[in-house]
């Protein structure tokens, strides 16, 4: 066991402090140590891409990065999102298409898509499954993934509340 | 999956960060993007005594164009080279190739000067140090050298540094006016490390060809530059008997490997024909920037 480190991170808009061993991955920072159990975590290793967050803005591996590493950072998770009865597009748009079976990988799916939508024109449905090829999915095939990706892309997602 | 146990410092500087590793030792490990080391550590495939990380050092990320060249910071991540403007004008290849690094969130927080250190043998970076023959700048407790990409990567996962080196910096020399490019790469699912990729640069002047580059990745223990194949290259206007004869000078001068992922012939194959499509591609676009 190695000394701790005390760290302050903005967690969905709230400043979290804590005292972490170095080697504490920033996913099971955010699972264990604050209870925010929406950010999945599948492989482990960086491949499966449930535990995807974003740090700052952009969208990375939660399973790759040490709690430590996002001390004074400002991570959102999938929570950030929003809630049932307040879902935003993306997740509303999920929802209309089925996009979800289990749902295991539908926050990696959610945070990537967020990224991908801010970054790139995604004009064609191939730029949406090349942008999705990092996040595994079992069930769905990804058919109505990219299609509710797509709907949002097109401003088409149901209801614009 | 967790990592060992380790010492973590925060590098504020160049000069921390190589005085760090120099004090801690062999067991010490700079951790950059982490993309690559932190599913090392994961597996305790690796227990470093020390990570130095330095990821918060000012200043290493930065992309500059100078006279000659385009000067990376070795912190830059992937995406920052992916979008940059810089890139775009003087080296579209590069742009281009950085679109197959992995995954947008990998490519978020993975580095340049991290994947050169690593040199996966099916890595696109490798490979476009090679082609534009970057330069790459290292610094140590002991003093600062530069190395040549040619002279930088010496076997699989194995390249010219020393415990307590650093890589800091990548100079990209400009390429020649009316230069055309091609990237081809072909991998089981996009983002995942290529079966085989090829990337070339074709110079016009007067009708033929007056420089050329071809490296290829993923079809040996390194990427590699096709020195023969370019050799036949100079002087010639691209004519398909004359692509054809540079295909075979490829497939001659790799040797790849079997494994889970493909064959050694198929990867032969591949080699070759990714090689004809960039040089089409490459020569097209060079006498386009000449009209």
């Amino acid at each position: 066991m190695n000394k701790t480190r005390d760290i302050t991170v903005t967690v969905n808009g709230d400043a979290r402090e804590a005292a972490v061993e170095p080697r504490l991955l920033l996913a099971d920072f955010l699972r264990q140590s604050l209870g925010l159990t929406g950010t999945h975590v599948g492989c482990e290793h960086g491949v499966c891409g449930a535990c995807t967050v974003l740090v700052d803005g952009d969208s990375v591996r939660s399973c790759l990065m040490f709690a430590v590493q996002a001390d004074g950072r400002k991570v959102e998770t999938v929570e950030s999102l929003g809630r049932i009865g307040q879902m935003n597009a993306l997740q509303r748009s999920f929802h209309e298409h089925h996009a979800l079976q289990c749902g295991f990988c539908t926050p990696g799916m959610l945070i990537t898509a967020t990224d991908l939508i801010k970054k790139y024109s995604l004009a064609t449905d191939d730029d949406i499954r090349e942008g999705l090829s990092g996040n595994l999915c079992r069930c769905t095939g990804y058919e109505h993934i990219v299609k509710a990706i797509r709907a949002v892309v097109d401003g088409k997602a149901g209801d614009t509340r | 999956m967790k990592p060992a146990s380790f010492d973590y410092i925060v590098a504020e500087s160049i000069e921390m960060a190589v005085a760090s590793l120099a004090e801690a030792g062999p067991d010490a490990k700079i951790i950059a993007g982490g993309q690559s080391l932190v599913p090392m550590l994961n597996f305790r495939l690796l227990r470093p005594s020390l990570l130095v990380d330095i990821n918060r050092i000012p200043g290493l990320a930065s992309i500059e164009e100078t006279e000659t060249g385009i000067r990376v910071g070795a912190l830059t991540r992937h995406h920052q080279l992916e979008m940059s403007p810089i890139i775009g004008r003087h080296l579209p290849v590069l742009s281009c190739a950085m679109t197959h690094v992995a995954h947008l969130a990998i490519r978020n927080r993975g580095t340049i000067g991290g994947s050169l250190s690593h040199a996966d043998p099916a890595a696109e970076l490798p490979m476009m140090a090679l082609l534009l023959d970057a330069a790459l700048h290292i610094a140590s407790a002991s003093g600062k050298r530069t190395v040549a990409a040619r002279d930088f990567f010496l076997d699989a996962l194995t390249v010219d540094l020393a415990a307590g080196d650093m890589v800091t910096e990548i100079m990209l020399p400009k390429l020649p006016p009316r230069t055309g490019w091609g990237f081809e790469e072909v991998a089981r699912r996009h983002g995942d490390f290529a079966l085989a990729a090829v990337a070339a640069t074709l110079t016009a002047s007067g009708g033929v060809i007056a420089q050329a580059r071809i490296a290829l990745t993923g079809v040996g223990p390194t990427a590699l530059r096709a020195l023969a194949a370019e050799a036949l290259l100079v002087g010639q206007s691209l004519e398909p008997k004359l692509t054809s004869h540079a295909v075979e000078a490829v497939r001659a001068a790799i040797a790849p490997d079997t494994d889970l992922h493909a064959s050694a012939d198929y990867r032969r194959h591949l080699a070759g024909a990714l090689t004809r499509r960039a040089l089409v591609a490459a020569w097209r676009r060079a006498n386009e920037s000449a009209a």
